[in-house]
């Protein structure tokens, strides 16, 4: 386990000392600032427009202005995590480090955690700036933190997934480009899986439709926490993993 | 130390490395010699347990690389041809980190660190970013990262790649010196490297062991009967190399005289005998006595260069000896050993 914190602090270390994470942090914080002002806008207008004609809106914080939040901060995760694992394994083969790590008298697992973990406190680091919108939503309105935690708690998951596999693909190859635009490409075609279940009812649609990222996002959007979503994106993160650990051994026979 | 047997590595095509056994002792360092492309990375990278072997066995200190890699890990340190270092990384953090991946902490750690810094030489770079190093400090940051946790076993592939004159000599000298504490097998495909910094030479081309013994074996053997130089001046006006050479073959225990070359009035002969120390006072003898000068008197060793080429006797080996001596002659490196 100290093995693990070594290889994640040397990832952060290097995410943080190159402009990579400064440039995602500042990319999130932007887009999602941008989101956040555009939706409460709406929310105001709809707001004093619904008193004007005396009709009752439904004012509710977290339905109206925290759930389509959410969904957006997801999308703009989708862009950004391709950009965060890219790197992870490419440039180890590039650069011939891998022969270090895989030389030293620390496990495949250990590296392969280690560098997830670093992607996946960087994400935290993009959703905690998030933070600095929301403090205004609890200054000014009473939303419920619940199903906002439960909502941050589903991003950090999905993006687990995301995460998981864009390490997988990245120890693939020795180019980082395509590492991010595979990773990328992966990344979306889960997402829009989910499309089929809007037409199509058959079993295909339906095993598709599970597959889809998004439909287990939308319990953890919604504020609900459900055992079988978390278990999805666990499972999701444990295949991931557990096809690094696959790619790795075979980088191993082949080279 | 190292025990290899029948070690080899299939690929799809071809044989990398094909059954190749040796044995190195504690505290020796071996030149792993052969011509680019000769197995020798492959071999290493079996060693190390960065590429698993198809067929045989490798035991370092006791351990064997399939069953025990963490035990044989942590008991190689290994410098991969291109030394692996993260470019954003200063110094002293990149020792910090392999340090620790490499199992030390704390006080032990630091101690390590400063002791490498010292022994490498790299103490005036610490706070420097890799990727702005020079080649030579790159390379002795590399020899830095392998042996920071004082491993049993020191795996250099070509150390001294693509450094000047200068650097080579000093990446040889730090190589030497730490052969004390470490078992050390270098790889290369430059001779006089092995002649100067190694004890035992192992010796492959395409995959095979071609040759496995002490460099000074491997000199004797290539030099036969025991052959002598003699260089003959006269004392005044020309000299007869005829008349010489027909003087030196009558010395009692000389087989064969060769002529190499005349220079003004100074002749080189090369004189083999039955046994090589007793001729020398009676050739010496005879030269004064025929009235001529004894300018030099010396052993004829062969370079290793030499003695590859009559083992691999191929295209390849010649092409890559006659880099190696290219390669060397910058230096004034001249591969002979008098004695």
């Amino acid at each position: 386990m100290r093995n693990v914190w070594v290889i994640c602090r040397k990832e952060l270390g290097s995410y943080f000392v190159s402009p990579i994470a400064w440039l995602l942090l500042a990319m999130f914080a932007i887009i999602f600032g941008f989101f956040f002002w555009n939706i409460l806008g709406y929310f105001v207008f709809m707001g004093m427009e619904s008193q004007m004609r005396g009709q009752m809106f439904p004012m509710n914080l977290n339905e109206e202005v925290i759930r389509p939040l959410i969904s957006n901060a997801s999308v703009i995760g989708l862009f950004l995590i391709p950009m965060i694992t890219m790197r992870l394994f490419a440039e180890e083969k590039r650069t011939g480090t891998i022969e270090l790590l895989a030389t030293s008298p620390i496990r495949d697992g250990e590296v392969i955690f280690g560098k997830w973990l670093a992607s996946l406190i960087l994400y935290a680091c993009m959703l905690l700036l998030t933070a600095l919108n929301l403090i205004w939503l609890f200054k000014c309105g009473n939303p419920d933190w619940k199903p906002l935690a439960i909502a941050y708690l589903g991003l950090l998951l999905q993006a687990g997934a995301l995460l998981a596999i864009g390490t997988f693909i990245s120890t693939l190859t020795r180019n980082q480009i395509i590492a991010g635009a595979a990773t990328f490409g992966v990344c979306l075609l889960l997402w829009v899986l989910e499309w089929v279940s809007g037409y199509e009812s058959a079993t295909w649609a339906r095993v598709l439709a599970y597959l889809s990222v998004l439909t287990h996002f939308e319990s953890f959007a919604k504020g609900l926490l459900s055992t079988k979503d978390v278990v999805f994106y666990i499972t999701a993160i444990f295949l991931g993993l557990f096809l690094t650990a696959r790619s790795m051994e075979s980088l191993r026979w082949r080279s | 130390m190292i025990n290899v047997k029948q070690l080899t590595k299939r690929y799809a095509r071809n044989t990398a490395v094909d059954q190749i056994s040796f044995e190195v002792q504690k505290g020796q360092i071996v030149g792993f010699l052969g011509p680019n492309g000769a197995g020798k990375t492959t071999t290493m990278r079996m060693l190390t347990c960065f590429l698993p072997p198809t067929s045989g066995t490798a035991e370092i200190a006791g351990f064997d690389v399939l069953e025990n890699p963490l035990e044989v890990k942590r008991r190689i340190g290994y410098l991969p041809e291109t030394p692996p270092l993260y470019p954003e990384m200063r110094a002293t953090e990149y020792l910090e980190f392999v340090g620790k991946i490499k199992g030390l902490r704390g006080a032990e750690l630091s101690r390590r660190i400063s002791y490498v810094l010292d022994r490498c030489a790299i103490a005036d770079v610490q706070d420097k970013v890799l990727g702005k190093l020079s080649k030579g400090y790159r390379q002795r940051v590399g020899l830095a990262q392998a042996i920071i946790h004082n491993p049993d076993v020191l795996i250099l592939d070509e150390p001294t790649a693509g450094l000047d004159p200068k650097q080579i000599n000093e990446t040889r000298e730090l190589i030497r010196g730490l052969a004390g504490d470490h078992t050390i097998i270098l790889s290369t495909h430059i001779l006089p490297e092995v002649e100067q910094t190694c004890q035992q030479v192992i010796i492959i081309d395409r995959g095979k062991l071609v040759a496995t013994d002490s460099v000074h074996n491997l000199q004797n053997r290539a030099r036969g009967a025991g052959s002598v130089l003699v260089e003959v001046a006269a004392r005044s006006g020309d000299l007869n190399a005829a008349t010489v050479q027909r003087r030196l073959e009558q010395v009692p225990g000389v087989s064969r005289v060769v002529f190499r070359e005349t220079r003004q009035n100074r002749s080189i002969f090369e004189v083999e005998g039955h046994a090589e120390h007793s001729i020398r006072g009676d050739l010496a003898r005879a030269i004064v006595e025929s009235g001529w000068d004894l300018n030099e008197l010396r052993t004829a060793a062969v370079s290793l260069e030499e003695i590859f080429l009559q083992l691999t006797g191929t295209d390849a080996a010649a092409t890559s000896a006659n880099e190696s001596a290219a390669a060397a002659q910058p230096e004034g490196v001249t591969a002979r050993t008098g004695e």
